[in-house]
């Protein structure tokens, strides 16, 4: 077993690595991240296992199973080299054309090709797609060449680079400074400045120091940290050491939400392949530096993301906030200094670290710097991971990269930030996106979700929505966040149930006012954002639900009347065949006699809208 | 669960307080709830009073204190699948299974839950079954979804209609 104990013997290892890749030689990529599993990436992989077994035993061709490519919406993606051709969609049974024709012969099969929504050619190579072209993807970019269980992989593009500069050519206060200079504000969702925050830690009197990774990725909507720590978990632990090392820690912990099993997993054997080479653990990379990292699983507790929750757990208490009069780079975990940053803020530093401050202020605005990872998700053509410079407006996001909404509806609003965030309407559809501007308008950052909505998303039911979990996932302390999100959810289902009345509004924003100012932590301090931001944007969505009863998107379920409209109804019974409350009867159609229209029993209707989904006639009609 | 397995449990995390939550995850791992004896147990080995991990194992979702059925069906109902329609979908599995989020079938084949996001946002809206994603679901697809995992006899009609 090799174990690194210089940097000069980190780059004979390295060429070593690269001397061994034949870049010309074919190479299949498949993406393995998580939202192709969900489009069955697994069967593909196999497939490709088969053939090259069957067919090129000993011949050279590799297959790699990557991370994350981010355009999650046309996964399974597969990318043939050296040619670089990019096809998506891919079935298992494409697979043996594929191997025929792409990999053996270099011919391109057409119909597995991405095509361009507007012009309509076929796009061959990744680049070409629209949906990367505006992106800027420095930190995403290597998930899609490496395999993350595969810590050569990641030392071949370069990683570890970073670490071996830190160590050896950099003090820890040059690093802060250098930190602090490229202005790398955190990625969770408060945008506190990281090098501020590391300077504060390295000069609390202690001894112990301790930093964390917060990957209790919780805002529902966002998941560029599971695709970060499951595609290229080393530049995570790579920013996590050159940060310790800056801080004066040599323990350090990630805390992983239990939802993330793959992350949990790649993560893991990261840490073990990092601490064989001796890139991790006592005297790393013979520097005389120790540090090490352990995993600590999270409980499935929203609440637990914030800084002083998630020590809390880490000690294996209840996750409850605590008030920060003390800073936790002063007295965190186990009451010593703690520095906690979020996975993609650390998977930033070796990036500033390798290209120097100076570039990384060339990125991004006056007040936010570099790139930021959004999951572009909701009713938008393009969903997936989207990584763009700060100050890129959110049209550019929406129909550039995210290719507009979808079966032509208009855009209604974008939801940022999570529970904590706010809806912005179309009418600021050309803000520029950075954590100050965000927050002018009543949203915020947080930690990147962006949910596209269209006018088929009722407000009243998204600010709902968003009450609904933040009244389970309040941790109960704070009896105005306890019973201020429980008040407000229950107020808003009486507006969405049609019981509304005329000063539920003004309620609703005393509530959140309470809420805001009285609540410890910023679960509670943020946690009326939804409400008051649609209330001010979509004022009149709510009168339309309060005064007229009538949920204008469709959605509210109480407010909606299903009929089924006798001169389309070709009498077929599907509809009557789905009602879970036989409430709709007809004469069905027979091969030589004519049926007749069905007709909703209103009595017995509970607004469960599968007759309209069985209808292949758009003949139930939602009022 | 024996005790000698969950002293190999405690053990494995140093016999430690604070590693409370990992032992926890374990034992839920391997039974798919807290036992009862298991949690007294746990707290006799580690000196920690059985309230303070009651308080541990309700507070945190990953911890259920009921048997759970054989199969696992989490519907996501994060931000993005739940302006693609994920409540309709967990309406249908109601209609479907007969329970509710969080109870079991009387066959201990099902167990229904939803979550705040299983971050497969992309897709949505998401549903897992023990563990493995189908995405862009629809209440239409439920049906044709559940029936692999149902066991056997009601792979048929098992909504209650033919």
């Amino acid at each position: 077993m090799v174990r690194l104990s210089s940097p000069q013997e980190l780059e004979k290892y390295r060429d070593q690595i690269l001397s061994k890749r034949k870049p010309n030689q074919p190479l299949i990529t498949v993406c393995g991240g998580t939202g192709c599993h969900a489009s069955g990436c697994h069967a593909v992989v196999d497939a490709f296992r088969s053939v090259l077994q069957e067919k090129a035993k000993g011949n050279g061709i590799g297959l790699r199973v990557t991370g994350c490519h981010g355009f999650c919406e046309r996964g399974p993606l597969v990318i043939i080299h050296p040619q670089k051709v990019f096809y998506q969609k891919v079935k298992p049974e494409d697979v043996p054309t594929i191997f025929q024709d792409t990999v053996l012969k270099g011919k391109v099969i057409e119909s597995l090709l991405y095509e361009h929504p507007v012009t309509g050619e076929k796009v061959v190579s990744e680049e070409e797609v629209p949906f990367y072209q505006k992106q800027k993807r420095m930190i995403l970019g290597n998930n899609g060449s490496i395999d993350p269980t595969q810590i050569e992989d990641y030392l071949a593009v370069g990683g570890y680079r970073a670490l071996a500069k830190a160590l050896f050519s950099m003090k820890p206060e040059e690093i802060i400074r250098e930190v602090k200079k490229a202005n790398l504000r955190g990625r969770g969702g408060g945008g506190f400045p990281a090098g501020l925050k590391w300077e504060q830690c390295r000069n609390a009197p202690d001894e112990i120091k301790y930093l964390i990774c917060n990957a209790d990725e919780g805002d529902p909507g966002a998941y560029m940290d599971r695709s970060l720590l499951e595609g290229n978990p080393h530049s995570v632990l790579e920013g996590m050491i050159i940060g310790a090392f800056a801080i004066g820690s040599h323990e350090g912990y990630i805390f992983v939400r239990h939802e993330y099993p793959l992350a949990l997993e790649n993560v893991g054997l990261g840490i073990q392949r990092a601490r064989e080479l001796g890139l991790l653990g006592k005297n790393i990379l013979g520097s005389g530096f120790d540090f090490d990292i352990k995993i600590s699983r999270g409980g499935g507790a929203f609440v637990a993301g914030e800084s002083t929750a998630l020590m809390a757990t880490i000690e294996g208490n209840v996750g409850e906030p605590r008030a920060k009069h003390i800073h936790t780079v002063v007295s965190g975990l186990y009451d010593k200094p703690t520095n906690l940053n979020n996975v993609e803020t650390w998977a930033n530093v070796p990036v500033i670290i390798n290209e120097g401050a100076d570039w990384f202020g060339r990125i991004g605005t006056e007040g936010s710097k570099g790139t930021k990872i959004f999951s572009l998700v909701g009713k938008v053509n393009n969903t997936g991971l989207v990584e763009v410079p700060m100050g890129i407006t959110l049209r550019e996001i929406v129909y550039d990269i995210g290719g507009g909404i979808p079966e032509g509806k208009r855009f209604k609003a974008v939801q940022t930030g999570g529970p904590s965030g706010g809806c912005i309407p179309d009418s600021m559809i050309d803000l520029p996106v950075d954590f100050d501007r965000l927050t002018e308008v009543g949203s915020m950052m947080g930690s990147g979700g962006m949910i596209v909505m269209d006018e088929a998303t009722c407000m009243v039911d998204v600010a709902k929505y968003f009450m609904n979990f933040l009244k389970d996932e309040s941790c109960g302390k704070c009896t105005s966040c306890r019973e201020g999100t429980k008040r407000m959810h229950e107020v808003l289902t009486e507006i969405s149930e049609g019981r509304g009345k005329p000063e539920h509004i003004t309620l609703l924003e005393e509530l959140g006012w309470v809420t805001t100012e009285a609540s410890l932590c910023a679960l509670g301090g943020t946690a009326s954002n939804p409400v008051l931001s649609t209330i001010k944007y979509f004022r009149q969505e709510y009168e339309e639900h309060i005064l007229n009863k009538r949920c204008p998107a469709k959605v509210c379920r109480a407010l909606l009347h299903y009929r089924i409209l006798p001169d389309l109804c070709t009498s077929c019974g599907r509809c009557a065949k789905a009602c879970p409350e036989n409430a709709i009867t007809g004469v069905q159609k027979k091969k030589k006699e004519k049926g007749e229209p069905f007709v909703i029993a209103q009595e017995k209707c509970i607004q469960c809208g599968m007759c309209f989904e069985t209808c292949k006639f758009d003949a139930v009609e939602v009022q | 669960m024996t005790h000698s397995e969950i002293e190999t449990i405690i053990e494995r995390y140093g016999n430690k307080e604070s590693a409370i939550l990992a032992i926890l995850q374990d034992v839920q791992a391997k039974e798919k709830y807290l036992p009862k004896e298991a949690l007294e147990h746990i707290g006799e080995k580690l000196g920690i009073p059985i309230n303070k991990i009651y308080r541990i194992a309700t507070f945190y979702r990953a911890f259920s204190l009921m048997p759970r059925g054989k199969h696992e069906v989490c519907v996501c109902l994060g931000t993005a699948c739940h302006v693609r329609g994920a409540q309709r979908i967990v309406d249908q599995i109601k209609i479907e299974l007969g329970i509710r989020p969080g109870e079991t079938t009387k066959d201990r084949n099902f167990t229904l839950e939803t979550v705040n996001c299983l971050g497969v946002c992309a897709a949505g809206p998401v549903l897992a079954i023990d563990g493995e994603y189908f995405g862009k679901m629809s209440s239409a697809k439920v049906d044709g979804t559940l029936k692999k995992f149902r066991s056997d006899k009601k792979k048929e009609g098992a909504n209650g209609k033919a």
